[in-house]
């Protein structure tokens, strides 16, 4: 008994990495129905900044997490002038063209820089014990802070001015440049605060598990199956669905190898879209 | 004249805002039909039900004797139902012709390609497209992308063509020249059901006119009949300029 | 089929496969060979990915699947049961293309991106199907023996031979998109792909042709996958679904100028041939991902239209002669 209610309780926690991990992603699709295919390298550029600002200046993890938010909302934006600009309005192949070679760039560099070894960062938080059962504090701290900035994100986007006209902006474009949003400037903003909730997913990530140059793109392709369970551009949304990934991963791994689970999580994406070929999605646009 | 088209108590919903509503109508052979109704009343969503983009919640449609309820577009396409938009959708890309001959491969003869351009080029000279045949479809302007749309709903070889407001945005002398086009392809034995907002065209133009409002069925008969009818004059109050006009144009039939 | 004969475009590719098989044979040139082989496989990949990518305007990230499973089904046919080269790669090509046609059935039914998102889900599961696949040798692959060359004449011989059978596949790939686009169902596909909706409701029955076109567009890719991973005498998952080849053939498509045979054919050359100098010089070896994204981002964000698009409206009259 004690043994499924542990094992629920990592899905959990786990899940709500997912969720944080998917949170950028499905914002930036939501505002702009642009998938960011940059969106696993830029994790990763989270994790390599972490182990940079922990081993070179000792940094503690929990507080490398501010510099890299306000690097990621720069890289966020100058990602957005460079592959995305250009884009709006086109074809929506063409940004998931352009924002994809943006990312065989970023990995060229990076395997070129650090190989494709593993890296790993030390964090020493206490665990909580519960009978046989240990769960490691580093995942409490990360599940408990995914939570807190899905909150704070919700919080700016239903109830600060700029908050709002993102929504309007993923509403309706044109009606929000009709009433005077500057919608470019939202969307560049949108663009960074997805990147900079990469980067911040990846700094937590590093805390738990090793980490290469390719981690990326496992969270990335998690990210789309969130998204698609979770709702466009909603990071609530977005948290549940990474839960009811974790869960699924602790239900599933017991019986099947570690190299199908992601296979499993895709046929569940093809099937929810599938089953919801637009609908889901028209209902939920708005709801961002 | 035996009923090419028929509808049977068709409804459909969209979350709280209840479409069409147990709507029921028929299109013989050979006339023309003319759906009109305030903005909103339903018809463009009438079109997307019957040629298959949505599939009704409740009710029968029957084309040609064979029952087509919520049969995928294509196939409808092929049984020989063809229509145009309201919002047109050229293959932007594609020549004037390519757009036609699509048209004419896919639609109810199933042409092999060489002979789909041969009708291609006839439906493109009953809509008087022929100096922009090689035109790319982008580069027309929207009174020569509504004739596209007309011309590649033509070249199918349609027994029944469903006209979603051809005339709308259109100048005067282009109205004119569209109505002597829709007269034609009457005359060439296509049936023929059309949503327009210009009375005058329509009241002219049509054998019977049926009226929706809120997804239902206000009034059917002919148009002068409809004109007169208490109810639709009551409908277009809403807009009384509208009113007027209607019973305008029915002073002239 | 014979009035194919009257087009001057049969004849240019015609004459390509031509020079292409012609022009290591003469002086007996080796590393030309080599060369061309490489660049053969590249239009191959890259022209029946066209055929959904600039045909139907799909992406396929997973277009690698074909050439991969095409390798595996083809030397295990010749490792494990002694088949003989031709049989082993046709079945490759018609198993792979039936599976493309079961999986495409599925994934296709996804429009736009999400079917490009579904594609990459393709490559994860048929990777973790083939690590898992004991027959296949999981994750350490199948080696074959050198014996295999004996029936081609030795393996001197036989790489003459491969290479002919590979620029034969390549000629096929070329008269494949060649005739698709000036057939009746490449008209329906240039439809799905410039607006799906108005395609289907002028009649085009979308589903059908998109799955159609998705497992006609396997079957060369698996035989040159067969051919590509008999004459390594060895295949492994990695190499047999390396991302950076479906990349590439996505990259080298754009270059060419999607949709047109003449400009996807000559992207494919050139890229392979840029990329074949950069892989000698030491410098740029790490960065060979680097270059093919830089260049693919220049293309996407400058040069939509490709080099053919560029020709095109430089000089107007070759549209009518290079499809």
């Amino acid at each position: 008994m004690l043994g499924i209610f542990a094992s629920i309780i990592d899905g959990v926690l786990v899940g709500l990495v997912y969720g944080l991990a998917a949170m950028g992603l499905t914002l930036i699709w939501g505002v702009m129905d642009v998938i960011n295919l940059t969106h696993g390298v830029m994790i990763v550029a989270g994790m390599f900044a972490l182990f940079l600002l922990t081993s070179a200046l000792g940094l503690n993890p929990y507080v490398a997490m501010l510099p890299v938010l306000i690097g990621g909302f720069l890289v966020g934006v100058a990602l957005y002038w460079i592959s995305i600009h250009r884009m709006v309005g086109r074809p929506p192949l063409m940004s998931l063209l352009s924002t994809f070679a943006v990312n065989l760039v970023l990995i060229g560099v990076g395997t070129a820089v650090w190989g494709t070894a593993l890296f790993n960062v030390e964090v020493s938080v206490p665990g909580i014990s519960m009978g046989r059962y240990t769960f490691p504090g580093a995942h409490i701290v990360a599940a408990v802070l995914a939570a807190v900035i899905a909150a704070v994100l919700y919080l700016f986007l239903q109830h600060t001015r700029l908050g709002k006209s993102v929504r309007a902006v993923a509403n309706n474009r044109e009606a929000a440049e009709l009433v005077g949003i500057p919608t470019t400037r939202v969307l560049a903003i949108s663009v960074g605060l997805g990147v900079a909730l990469a980067g911040i997913s990846g700094v937590l990530i590093a805390t738990l598990f090793p980490f290469t140059v390719l981690s990326g793109d496992g969270y990335q392709l998690k990210g789309f199956v969130v998204t698609v369970l979770g709702g466009f551009g909603n990071p609530v949304g977005a948290l549940l669905g990474g839960v009811a990934l974790g869960l699924l991963e602790g239900a599933v791994t017991p019986f099947v190898p570690v190299s199908w689970t992601l296979v499993i999580e895709f046929v569940l994406f093809v099937l929810v879209l599938i089953a919801f070929p637009t609908g889901i999605f028209r209902s939920r646009r708005g709801a961002l | 004249m035996t009923a090419l088209l028929q509808l049977d108590k068709v409804s459909k919903r969209f979350g709280g805002l209840q479409a069409v509503k147990d709507l029921s109508f028929e299109v013989r052979e050979g006339e023309i039909v003319g759906l009109i109704g305030p903005n909103g009343a339903g018809k463009s969503t009438l079109f997307n039900l019957i040629n298959g983009v949505f599939a009704p919640d409740t009710g029968r449609i029957t084309f040609a004797g064979t029952d087509i309820t919520g049969e995928k577009p294509y196939r409808v396409a092929r049984s020989g139902l063809s229509r145009t938009h309201q919002i047109v959708q050229p293959l932007t890309n594609m020549t004037v012709l390519d757009n036609c001959t699509v048209g004419a491969c896919f639609g109810k003869e199933n042409l092999p390609l060489a002979r789909a351009q041969v009708a291609a080029r006839d439906a493109i000279a009953v809509a008087g497209l022929e100096d922009r045949a090689h035109m790319l479809a982008m580069h027309l302007t929207i009174a020569g992308k509504k004739r596209l749309e007309l011309a590649r709903a033509l070249a199918a070889q349609p027994k029944l063509l469903m006209l979603d407001e051809v005339l709308a945005g259109l100048n005067p002398t282009e109205v004119e020249y569209m109505i002597g086009v829709i007269r034609r392809i009457r005359d060439r034995g296509v049936t023929i059901l059309m949503i327009e907002h210009l009375m005058q065209a329509i009241m002219s133009l049509s054998d019977r006119i049926v009226v929706l409002n809120f997804g239902q069925k206000l009034a059917e008969g002919l148009p002068g009949e409809v004109a007169q009818h208490p109810q639709v004059i009551e409908a277009y109050l809403g807009n009384p300029k509208l009113a007027e006009e209607l019973q305008g144009s029915s002073a002239h039939v | 089929m014979l009035s194919m004969l009257r087009r001057p475009f049969f004849w240019i590719i015609t004459l390509a496969v031509v020079a292409f098989a012609l022009a290591p044979v003469y002086g007996n040139d080796v590393s030309l060979r080599e060369s061309l082989l490489l660049d053969a496989l590249y239009i191959t990949l890259a022209s029946n990915l066209n055929l959904i990518l600039g045909y139907a305007g799909y992406v396929n990230f997973g277009s690698i699947v074909f050439f991969g499973l095409g390798g595996y089904i083809c030397v295990w046919l010749v490792n494990s049961y002694s088949w003989p080269l031709a049989p082993s790669l046709m079945v490759a090509g018609v198993c792979v293309s039936a599976l493309a046609l079961i999986f495409g059935l599925g994934i296709l039914r996804l429009r736009g991106a999400f079917f490009a998102l579904a594609t990459i889900g393709v490559i994860e599961a048929v990777q973790a199907f083939v690590e898992n696949f004991t027959p296949w040798g999981g994750s350490a692959g199948i080696y074959l023996s050198s014996e295999i060359f004996r029936p081609l004449g030795g393996p001197a011989h036989a790489l003459w031979v491969i290479y002919f059978m590979m620029v034969a596949v390549m000629g096929l790939s070329l008269y494949l998109s060649y005739a698709i686009k000036t057939s009746k169902f490449g008209l329906g596909l240039l439809a799905i792909g410039q607006n799906e909706d108005a395609a289907a409701i002028l009649g085009v029955p979308t589903p059908l042709y998109k799955a159609l076109v998705y497992s006609v567009s396997a079957f060369l890719p698996a035989i040159a996958g067969g051919l590509y991973f008999f004459k390594s005498a060895f295949i492994q998952p990695s190499d047999a679904f390396d991302l950076s080849l479906s990349t590439e053939a996505l990259v080298v498509g754009m270059l060419g100028g999607q949709g047109t045979v003449t400009g996807v054919a000559i992207g494919a050359f050139l890229y392979e041939e840029l990329r074949g100098y950069l892989l000698t010089s030491s410098t740029f070896a790490n960065f060979q991902l680097v270059v093919s994204g830089a260049l693919l981002l220049l293309i996407v964000l400058f040069f939509p239209g490709g080099l053919m698009g560029f020709i095109y409206s430089r000089f107007p009259r070759t549209q009518k002669v290079l499809e």
